[in-house]
């Protein structure tokens, strides 16, 4: 056994105890597809676009993954309150390896987060276009789970308390979830609107993974997805072992 | 083996200093551990003891100063220094979501202990602070004491060069420290590991301890074997000797208000600066 998978297995073990969390992270997702996804579903149809459900659920798989990624980074947070921190900041086991450990830990969680939305998302009627592209869906949320769990890591190393990761929520975590096209395609807007989109990392994400299950034509191109969510995570997990060094007790 | 290591000291402290803000904490101290001693440090409530330790120990930078731990500077090879210690912290420092086995088990792999011997090792020290019984409760379940039985057990269980005790027999039964004293000297004797350790309890530093440093204000006051500080303030016991070098003024009260004020405080705010 070595120090990532021990820290990976914490992570884990710790999400399969809180059964409250992984049940009430399910709301949030559930309600955005019945007020989106019925919402909207008409309209969205008078309009041509096709079948709202079937569009949106990738977008809300890919939002539940970006929202339990981040918050990895309370348990960071968490850590430091209770004191368990310390142990790992002496721990004689290099920086880079704790944020490996810490951020695969995350990711799976995420990415198992992404699973339970994906079967919430069949309930209400979203089909997959085509079953043999599922594991590279599965591919595609595990780097978007991978990408934000890095973020909020690194975010919260440098972060004194919980309002700290709030202000994050409200001014980081919400923009890049709305302005991803999650909840609406990114053609034919605005030009403004597509220059943020293209600056939003998570676009890749859902862009990538509607290409996978819903076989729409790829925005970027599906291998740009890929390339700006694996580079942009080697980018932040050197940055997070950075800001976890320069963290004192 | 370089320069450093070649003289008896395995931990060289000089002019060492840590500032909060304009708060002096630490103020400039110089002292030597050799290697193989165990050395106390004794102090009232917020002399800066564990800002020392923590310094030692790579969690703080200092203000100014220097420290040689085992050859390694903790500025700037924080892996070395981190290899050749172990630590009990005062403050609590488990995990309560997961049980006893799973934080010594957390503790072993990440400090290397060889796999044949891991799993019995933790047997023996979870047997040894008699929580071999509870290894599979979470550790939300303890109480106080049984947590710190933990720690302890998990402080002994890889055997650094350098053993830090940062209080580690406050709220323990006098059956466990004692038992905690005899241990912590077997390895010391057997494996030549030092101990800096930190009490408020002054029959036990002058039971175990070889040399003593009395800390008040950030500042060193005294230095020598417990018998030294005897003789030099003519006192019948470590305690009179104490009291006479600090004075009998009582911090405990400002101190602990103080310092209940800052763990709220950085319970909110977090720890980093
Ligand atoms: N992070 C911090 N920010 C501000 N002040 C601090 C911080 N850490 C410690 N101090 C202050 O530094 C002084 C020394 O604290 P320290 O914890 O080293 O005392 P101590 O000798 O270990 O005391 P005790 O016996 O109560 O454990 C105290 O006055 C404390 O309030
Ligand atoms: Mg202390």
């Amino acid at each position: 056994m070595n120090v990532i998978y021990i820290m990976w297995l914490r992570q884990l073990k710790k999400y399969f105890r809180s059964k409250s969390r992984i049940i009430g992270s399910l709301g949030q997702p559930l309600l955005f597809l019945l007020a989106f996804g019925f919402g909207f579903g008409a309209i969205f149809k008078k309009a041509g676009a096709g079948n709202y459900i079937q569009f949106l659920a990738p977008g809300i798989i890919i939002m539940s993954v970006l929202f339990t990624g981040i918050f990895s980074g309370i348990d960071l947070i968490w850590d430091r309150q209770f004191g368990f921190l310390k142990e790992t900041m002496v721990a004689p086991v290099s920086r880079l390896q704790i944020m490996l450990g810490k951020t695969l830990g995350g990711a799976t969680v995420a990415a198992l987060q992404g699973v339970i939305v994906f079967v919430l998302t069949l309930i209400v009627g979203f089909r997959p276009h085509d079953l043999i592209l599922l594991p590279v869906g599965a591919v595609v949320v595990f780097l978007v789970a991978l990408l934000f769990t890095s973020l909020g890591i690194a975010l919260a190393s440098t972060m004194e308390d919980m309002q700290g990761f709030q202000l994050i929520m409200n001014f980081l975590v919400m923009p890049i979830f709305f302005l991803s096209g999650a909840l609406f395609p990114l053609e034919g807007l605005p030009k403004v609107m597509d220059v943020i989109a293209a600056l939003d990392p998570l676009s890749y994400g859902v862009d990538g993974l509607r290409f996978a299950f819903i076989g729409a034509q790829s925005v970027f191109g599906f291998g740009t997805d890929m390339l700006v969510l694996v580079v942009l995570t080697a980018v932040l997990l050197g940055l997070g072992s950075r800001l976890f060094e320069r963290i004192q007790a | 083996m370089d320069v450093i290591q070649a003289n008896d000291n395995i931990i060289t402290v000089s002019s060492l200093a840590k500032k909060f803000d304009d708060f002096t904490a630490v103020d400039g101290i110089s002292f030597e551990v050799k290697k193989g001693e165990i050395f106390a440090f004794l102090g009232p409530n917020g002399a800066g003891k564990s800002t020392t330790i923590k310094m030692l120990t790579t969690l703080l930078h200092p203000t100014s100063g220097q420290i040689i731990l085992n050859g390694f500077n903790p500025s700037r090879d924080k892996d070395g220094v981190r290899k050749s210690l172990g630590i009990v912290f005062q403050d609590p420092s488990l995990d309560d979501d997961l049980t006893a086995f799973e934080n010594m088990q957390f503790h072993a792999i990440c400090y290397k202990v060889p796999s044949n011997i891991r799993s019995s090792r933790i047997e023996e020290l979870l047997k040894f602070v008699e929580l071999w019984d509870r290894k599979g409760d979470l550790v939300k379940t303890f109480s106080g004491g049984m947590k710190r039985r933990l720690e302890i057990a998990r402080g002994l269980l890889h055997h650094p060069r350098v053993l830090f005790l940062d209080e580690p027999t406050l709220g323990l039964d006098p059956q466990t420290r004692n038992h905690m004293w005899s241990y912590v000297k077997d390895i010391n004797k057997k494996e030549g590991m030092t101990v800096f350790f930190t009490t408020h309890y002054m029959e036990e530093a002058d039971r175990v301890a070889e040399r003593i440093a009395v800390i008040d204000h950030g500042k060193i006051i005294a230095m020598g074997t417990g018998d030294e500080l005897k003789k030099q303030t003519n006192s019948e016991t470590l305690e009179d000797a104490f009291l006479s070098l600090t004075g009998h003024k009582i911090r405990e009260e400002e101190a602990t208000g103080l310092d209940r004020m800052r763990r709220m405080g950085q319970m909110w705010r977090g720890k980093r600066r």
